[in-house]
């Protein structure tokens, strides 16, 4: 489907960082060694909860080979969170442990093992406290408080639009469930990591595996009480995030302080196990759902319960509240709608943003159910969504104002997709999906624009591109590239990306919440453009038309009507340079969205500048003696806006539905009194190539107004579709409904059994 | 409810330490950990020395010949050869991810086949031939597998992509000619948290072919 012309836009181009990333050469966090460098690692409590009576590093301190250690009396003392009002983790434990995991101390060391073998030594005496693991539990006001002086609820969000009590009395049929979801980790391929090295007297660099490095930067200038100015966080390449790599953590921190103690450079790589158990995981939730409906499937009423399990800190969790909330009906409209989230404090590892943040369980959720009241209904669960479906121009009633929307036509798709009988053991399950494009609310207080580029010509006819976005292996890097290159009319090769430096580049807020392409690829667009304008005002004057009769493209700058007439790209820096006495060739562009605040308290207001849309089809196999099942295909339409790079958004597609797969199926943390019994790749299975299904993806691209060259959002929401559509295609295939995941062969036999009945 | 005690043992959190975990083994039960069909396969280990040299820390020296090139390394016996390769050679091209044998992005080639470097003790790789991900390219240019990784957009982070394309190359030099389910078999051990393994499979036969036109895989 070619609706344009674009020379690179819309085409299949491979990452900018391929070759680097094939032969080994790419540089990541855990690759660095610096001369000197000493090697960091972090106590751990061992106690779900437990008051720290005291901490004795002598015997630490004096094993050969270890330079610092390292407890809370060595920082300042003061908290961090990802929401800066609900601030309530410290660097180091300052009197309480509140999960297994949380960080007690640290130890620089010339070696790894060494920095291991000092942890050993370090004796802490504590007093255990009662804890408290299950959030219902967590809830009761008899309960131990994890943090003194607050009830264990750390956030709690509620709003009603219109009146849902009308809503279901109006309803011809309404139905009501429990839905719960399971803890699950990122498992970036890559564990988190940083080195830090302090430069005296007061500068600090720290190498980070993070998706933002001006985020980083702003957490560690509270935490460490030094200038923004003084501290420069740099990205090397990034083995994956997920959302997990989003925050500050506490060996950061740590890293940066036993740097400046030893006067050395500090690396801590966690270890897998610490991956799994003190890094985030996604938030399990309890789902009460009560949904009305007309006897034609037009949703009246949608009502919504919800407990996030939130672990021992606050991390990202009003935000994962609020989107729980606001994405319990998008992308369809409800006429009544009524939201009430509790987010608990429990002495478990701590729960923070995930691809999908919070919208994967909602989904599960309101898409089981759907299918339940279409089944039950003798409705076509397709026609439903198709009655009840967002269009473009639409505002939601929590005022989500949709600009774009191809849901519609996604719709049509996968019903055209739908083969219509299944033999026995087979089965195909539907489910829908939307998402954000970005953020419009500022996390941190700050007047700087959310996404900036700043582009420079180099006479030899390439030019450098300069952005504070962190690639984390997404592809952003290459879509930023190509935007420039479109603009310009020169090759992708011809960019020269400087990105993710805080020294050297210009503020951005981070690989998250799906937000690069739509809004740093709005910054670079309007950087380009200054550049080209520059630039043919100078060939104008040169070939003697107006600057509006020019086009480049191709390494060109020529006359339209008269394509022979031109000059190369090279030549058209040299002349503009020369036309200004030889001043730099800058152009510089910024995005900043409309103002649109999002009230928490009364969830009205618009999440995001765009909404990308999607539908899924899967279809699965199922062993009925041993409850197995086998996805062999997945089908999806998604409108992503216009397709900048497909062969990357389809990438992307795929890897949603990889992980889409282990989190609907198996992929679960094992957690007894607040212990993780299974933080390994063995006993925490992840999908494998034997296990992915065959994607099928087409592109519905609903060209959005505010996006570069129309695109919106892809590769992130699509995973909030995936898992419903498996847990319906099972339902389909079988007749047995499971409430709560992953949908596990024991629990499918139950299921079975409960329906024989 | 009360209790002191000192945080004695060897790590954080409940895991045994790769030292404390040699250790305790003793010299001789841990070795090279095989990739056969994306199955572990342990093999016993080739004879190194006494228990006395790991406790005390002392380093032998070694000779590893990697990608062709002679080093000359000092280790100790219960070094693993990813450590070796990455700290002490600075080939950082193979990633650790796991540590313990369970993901695949340490993959290097020992005399031809894909092992797990993390599950192989540096001294038993003295006098074979160990080829990792840089060993690959010959100069500017890229060999046919990394060339197919790139035409088929094969990764995304890349952090398991060395490991995956050494677990390619071994495939390809034992079979030049796989089926996609023998190269989906083959490559189960390697794990991509961003799942791009159908690009993966793809680029294996890609490069299959590639490598039956020109003639075999040289690689
Ligand atoms: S690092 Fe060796 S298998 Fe994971
Ligand atoms: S490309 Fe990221 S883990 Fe495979």
């Amino acid at each position: 489907m070619k609706h344009h012309n674009y020379s690179i836009i819309g085409h299949r181009q491979p990452a900018v960082d391929a070759a680097s990333k094939a032969t080994g050469q790419a540089q990541y966090t855990v690759d660095i060694q610096l001369p000197g460098m000493l090697w960091g690692k972090i106590l751990r409590s061992k106690y779900p909860h437990a008051r720290i009576l005291n901490i004795d590093t002598s015997k630490a301190e004096k094993l050969a080979g270890i330079k610092a250690v390292i407890t809370h009396k060595d920082t300042l003392g003061k908290k961090f969170g990802f929401v800066r009002n609900t601030a309530d983790q410290y660097p180091l434990a300052v009197d309480k442990v509140r999960y297994i995991g949380d960080e007690i101390a640290a130890v620089a060391a010339v070696a790894e093992d060494v920095a291991e073998e000092a942890l050993a030594l370090i004796r802490v005496d504590y007093e255990v406290l009662p804890a408290v693991f299950d959030p219902l539990e967590a809830i009761d006001p008899e309960a131990p408080l994890i943090h003194d002086g607050q009830n264990n609820i750390s956030a709690r969000l509620a709003w009603e639009f219109g009146n849902v009590e009308e809503g279901f009395g109006e309803s011809d049929f309404v139905r009501q469930d429990t839905f719960y979801t399971q803890p699950v980790n990122h498992c970036p391929l890559e564990p988190h990591a940083c080195v830090a090295s302090f430069e005296p007297p007061d500068h600090l660099t720290v190498w980070a595996s993070t998706q933002g490095v001006f985020y980083l930067r702003n957490q560690l200038s509270r935490t460490l009480d030094m200038p923004i100015s003084n501290i420069r966080v740099i990205r090397p390449q990034v083995g994956g995030a997920f959302g997990g790599k989003i925050e500050l953590f506490p060996f950061n921190v740590c890293a940066a302080i036993l740097s400046q103690k030893t006067g050395k450079p500090v690396k801590i790589v966690c270890t897998r196990e610490e991956v799994f158990t003190a890094t985030r995981c996604r938030h399990p939730m309890i789902i009460h759902l009560k949904t009305g409906v007309k006897k034609d499937g037009a949703l009246v009423a949608v009502q919504a319960r919800i407990i996030l399990d939130g672990g021992a800190y606050n991390s990202t969790g009003p935000v994962a509240t609020y989107l729980a909330g606001a994405f319990l009906c998008l992308p369809l409209k409800a006429r009544n709608i009524k939201y009430e989230g509790f987010r608990v404090y429990t002495n478990k590892p701590v729960c923070g943003a995930q691809r999908g943040h919070a919208v994967p369980q909602i989904r599960f959720a309101i898409e089981s159910q759907l299918d339940i009241i279409a089944e039950t209904l003798g409705l076509d669960p397709i026609e439903l969504h198709l009655k009840n479906a967002v269009q473009t121009g639409d505002v939601t009633l929590n005022k989500q104002v949709i600009t774009s929307c191809g849901f519609s036509e996604c719709l049509e798709k996968i019903k055209a997709q739908r083969s219509p009988a299944l033999p026995e053991g087979k089965g195909i399950g539907f489910a829908t999906c939307a998402f954000v494009s970005g953020a419009t609310y500022h996390l941190f207080f700050t007047t700087e624009a959310f996404a900036n580029a700043i582009i420079q010509a180099n006479e030899d006819g390439t030019v450098s591109l300069i952005t504070g976005v962190a690639d984390i292996g997404q592809g952003s890097d290459t879509v930023l590239a190509m935007i420039t290159a479109e603009e310009l009319g020169i090759g992708v090769k011809d960019i020269k990306l400087i990105t993710a430096d805080t020294d050297l580049t210009p503020y951005d807020w981070g690989s998250g919440s799906s937000r690069v392409t739509y809004q740093a690829g709005n910054a670079t667009k309007m950087a380009a453009a200054q550049v080209k304008k520059l630039l043919l005002e100078a060939v104008s004057h040169e070939l003697d038309v107006y600057p509006e009769e020019l086009v480049a493209r191709d390494g060109r700058i020529f006359v339209r009507d008269r394509p022979e007439k031109g000059i190369s790209f090279a030549e058209a820096v040299s002349l503009a340079q020369k036309s200004t006495g030889g001043e730099p060739i800058i152009g510089q562009g910024e995005f900043q969205p409309q103002e649109a605040k999002v009230n928490l308290q009364s969830g009205e207001g618009n999440t995001s500048p765009a909404y990308s849309f999607g539908a899924q089809l899967a279809q699965v196999e199922i062993d009925k003696e041993l409850g197995k099942v086998k996805v062999t295909k997945m089908v999806v339409a998604h409108d992503c806006g216009l397709a900048i790079n497909p062969m990357a958004i389809e990438g992307q597609i795929e890897g949603s539905i990889a992980m889409g797969h282990g989190q609907a199926l198996y992929e679960e943390l094992i957690q007894e009194k607040g212990q993780t019994l299974n933080a390994d790749f063995i006993n925490y299975r992840l999908p494998t190539a034997r296990d992915v299904p065959e994607v099928e993806t087409m592109l519905v691209e609903s060209v959005d107004p505010g996006g570069p060259y129309g695109a919106k959002e892809s590769g992130e929401g699509i995973i909030v579709s995936t898992i419903p559509a498996i847990a319906n295609a099972i339902s389909n295939a079988t007749g047995g409904r499971i409430h709560s995941l992953p949908l596990t062969p024991e629990k499918l036999l139950k299921a079975l059994e409960q329906k024989t009945k | 409810m009360k209790e002191k005690e000192g945080n004695k043992k060897g790590k954080q959190l409940s895991s045994v330490s790769r030292r404390e975990f040699i250790k305790g083994l003793g010299a001789g039960a841990l070795g090279t950990a095989a990739l056969s069909g994306g199955i572990i396969a342990l093999k016993e280990a080739e004879a190194h020395p006494a228990e006395e040299s790991l406790e005390e820390g002392i380093k032998i020296p070694l000779r590893l010949k990697i990608n062709g090139i002679r080093y000359k390394v000092e280790v100790e016996p219960r070094y693993t050869l990813v450590d070796v390769i990455r700290d002490q050679l600075q080939l950082t091209g193979t990633k650790k991810a796991c540590d313990r044998g369970e993901c695949g992005a340490c993959t290097v080639l020992l005399d031809g086949k894909p092992v797990y470097s993390c599950m192989t003790l540096a001294i038993t790789a003295a006098g074979r031939d160990i080829m990792t991900i840089e060993g690959l390219a010959s100069g500017e240019e890229l060999h046919p597998i990394q060339q197919a990784f790139l035409e088929n957009d094969a990764f995304q982070c890349g952090f398991c992509t060395s490991g995956q394309i050494m677990a390619v190359n071994g495939l390809l030099k034992q079979n030049l000619n796989p089926s996609r389910e023998e190269a989906r078999n083959a490559l189960a051990g390697n794990i991509c948290r961003c799942g791009t393994y159908t690009r993966i499979l793809e680029a294996t036969l890609d490069a299959s072919q590639r490598l039956r036109k020109g003639g075999g895989n040289r690689g």
